[in-house]
């Protein structure tokens, strides 16, 4: 009798266990979203400082997550200004003083172009599963979306943010909202997606805002205008010639 | 009666060369202690003046608050209004804006890319103006190592330490990379015209002086500074004046509600000396209490033993009828000339060593490779009117205190023991 009982109740438990994937499998699924191989990104941010606002443009080329191009647009001080990762090599190119220079060290650590995300944000491996290993918290609305909470630990300890906290979106695998914090559990950024668009069967985030939570101000507003994914892209786009035309 | 007194100190060796040694020490190393610390603080804050803060600072209320960090976003801007309003309302001072700011200094190989970088602090100054008061409050011109000083825009000077550490040599041409006050970063190409050695350390390992005009080009900062800061034309610092001048120029400036409103800071405040200073002046003090308190300890043990050898003296003075009391305050009389013999010649010792210092001071560079504070590599004493006369304070209470204990015992005698004390 005991053991009757024992399986009705156990039986329906197992099988919504068996239902709910686990963190890292979640992750997986946001990782296979966003994954494309290459991707050419038309972008805006709009950085809200203390004194004013002001809108950098900026055309990116990436080809798999250890090459990236970039060049700004806008403003006029900054147009022509390119920028190359290789590896964990970030090189920059100004026309004002037609130098190119590697960014290393705690310059990594410094804002990138004033806003709320620093050159180390823009060197970080975008595959999430590479760098952290996952666990299903709760579960939460966010923008209306039914989410998943994870929270992610660091597999390695050279890492800029130790711990994270994201919010998945249950039936698109994207992240609506997303903690970072560091080793000691201070908040150091958050970042909320306001709006998505679907390209080519992957659901994009569209609108962000970035906030980098030791910082005083209204955080950085990040648009993606236009994207293309797996488009082909020459290969002198990633190298240091290409810095200089 | 102080001739008498005197003639005794002097024909009893006994009596008086012991003590007079032990005032003698204490002085003298009072008077060298004091100008020794008188003069590492005179370092610290002459430094920060010049190269920080200068004897009184105008920021903004927001660059203020912030100030360690250097914020040249927080900076202030259209500085050429306030420069000539101050330079109007305080006379008094010589004003001049600067611009502190950090980065990278890279060194291109022959295609133009880095080959090598290192931190830099840089200084934004006038150094371009016929009328600038920079070369004098820098001291430029006896600094420059090598090369020549700037005469033109993109010219600048760099410490030697970094310029070692990089390879570099004047004529060389290096790229700042630093951020604009609004956050993108920034590249400015610059020509090395002088190689400096500025005595500080923490400057010699990594500054860079720049003009003015040519860091508010690079960061963005179209008349704007991150400081006007004011000097007394005697090049000393002096509290109270620039405590009425910080009153007067904020009661002017009362806009509280404005971030990026000016406000005026002396140099103790401002650089955050103002607690260190205090600290010194404290432990000043109780280091001279404990000289007090110790030669106090020692001469009184002294007078008690001089009492001992001298119990026939004073039993036969009360006994042939001078009273206690005089006994007693002739017996400090003595004390107190010991007091002042030994003082004298004890600050005239200490101040020989003082002086000695103060020409040509200790090398501490060694000792302060890793030190990020504003202090010169060679720490000299600094001889003022108090060091001549700080020494007599423990000098003469030391020994009034040690005698007025030890002759207490002048009142415990009976007169009618005293001729059997004596045997007579």
């Amino acid at each position: 009798m005991n053991y009757m009982l024992l399986s009705i109740f156990i039986f329906p438990v197992g099988l919504l266990w068996g239902q709910t994937p686990s963190g890292d499998d979640i992750l997986k699924k946001v990782d296979q979203n966003m994954f494309s191989e290459t991707r050419i990104i038309l972008s805006r941010m709009v950085i809200h400082g203390e004194r004013n606002s002001r809108t950098v443009e900026v055309k990116s080329w990436q080809r798999g997550t250890s090459e990236a191009f970039s060049e700004f647009l806008a403003p006029v001080r900054d147009k022509g200004t390119k920028m190359l990762k290789l590896q964990d090599m970030l090189w920059t190119y100004s026309p004002t003083t037609d130098r190119t220079i590697l960014i290393s060290g705690h310059m990594l650590r410094q804002s990138l172009m004033g806003s709320d995300l620093s050159y180390e944000d823009m060197m970080e491996d975008p595959h999430l599963p590479n760098l952290y290993r996952a666990s299903l918290s709760s579960e939460e609305i966010v923008n209306g979306n039914l989410c998943w909470v994870l929270d992610l630990s660091a597999k390695k300890e050279e890492i800029a943010y130790y711990t994270r906290r994201i919010w998945v979106d249950k039936k698109r695998y994207v992240v609506w909202k997303e903690n970072l914090y560091a080793r000691s559990g201070k908040l150091l950024k958050t970042m909320d997606v306001r709006e998505l668009m679907e390209v080519q069967n992957h659901w994009i985030a569209k609108s962000i805002l970035y906030k980098d939570a030791l910082k005083a101000g209204e955080g950085t507003e990040f648009f993606v205008d236009s994207i293309v994914l797996d488009a082909a892209i020459p290969d002198y786009i990633f190298s240091k010639a290409a810095l200089k035309k | 009666m102080i001739r008498f007194l005197l003639k005794g100190l002097l024909r009893d060796r006994s009596r008086s060369l012991f003590p007079i040694l032990i005032v003698t020490t204490g002085v003298m190393l009072i008077v060298f202690l004091h100008a020794w610390l008188n003069g590492a603080m005179s370092s610290i804050m002459q430094a920060t003046a010049r190269f920080k803060t200068g004897h009184v600072c105008i920021m903004s209320r927001a660059y203020a608050e912030k100030a360690e960090q250097i914020p040249n976003d927080l900076a202030l801007l259209g500085i050429d209004t306030l420069l000539s309003a101050v330079k109007q309302n305080y006379p008094d001072l010589l004003w001049t804006p600067r611009i502190l700011f950090g980065g990278l200094l890279d060194v291109p190989d022959e295609k133009g890319e880095t080959k090598e970088q290192a931190p830099v602090s840089g200084m934004g100054v006038d150094l371009l103006s016929a009328d600038s008061p920079e070369w004098k409050i820098l001291n430029i011109r006896p600094a420059l190592v090598s090369g020549a000083l700037p005469a033109r825009h993109g010219d600048i000077l760099i410490a030697a330490g970094l310029a070692e550490k990089l390879h570099l040599q004047p004529g060389q041409q290096a790229t700042l990379i630093s951020s604009t006050m609004y956050g993108s970063m920034t590249f400015a190409n610059f020509n090395i015209s002088g190689i400096v050695r500025l005595g500080l350390g923490s400057l010699d390992r990594s500054a860079i002086i720049v003009d003015l005009f040519d860091v508010q080009q690079a960061l963005d900062m179209n008349s704007g500074a991150g400081s006007i800061i004011g000097f007394f034309r005697d090049d000393l610092y002096h509290d109270e004046q620039a405590e009425i001048i910080t009153s007067n120029f904020n009661g002017q400036h009362l806009n509280t509600a404005d971030r990026f409103s000016p406000i005026m800071a002396t140099l103790r405040n401002a650089s955050g000396l103002a607690d260190y200073l205090d600290l010194i002046d404290s432990i000043s003090g109780e280091v001279l209490a404990i000289f007090i308190l110790i030669m106090s300890i020692v001469l009184w043990n002294a007078g008690l033993i001089g009492g001992l050898r001298r119990y026939g003296e004073i039993g036969l003075r009360l006994a042939m009828g001078e009273n206690k009391k005089h006994v007693y305050q002739s017996m400090i009389f003595e004390s107190l000339m010991i007091g002042i013999i030994g003082s004298l010649i004890g600050t005239t010792l200490g101040l020989g060593f003082a002086f000695y210092l103060q020409i040509y001071g200790i090398d501490v560079g060694s000792m302060m490779k890793n030190s990020t504070m504003m202090i010169s590599d060679v720490i000299r004493a600094r001889v003022e009117p108090l060091t001549f006369v700080i020494g007599f304070i423990p000098g003469v209470l030391a020994t009034f205190l040690g005698s007025a204990v030890s002759g207490i015992g002048i009142f415990k005698r009976q007169t009618s023991q005293l001729f059997k004390e004596l045997e007579i």
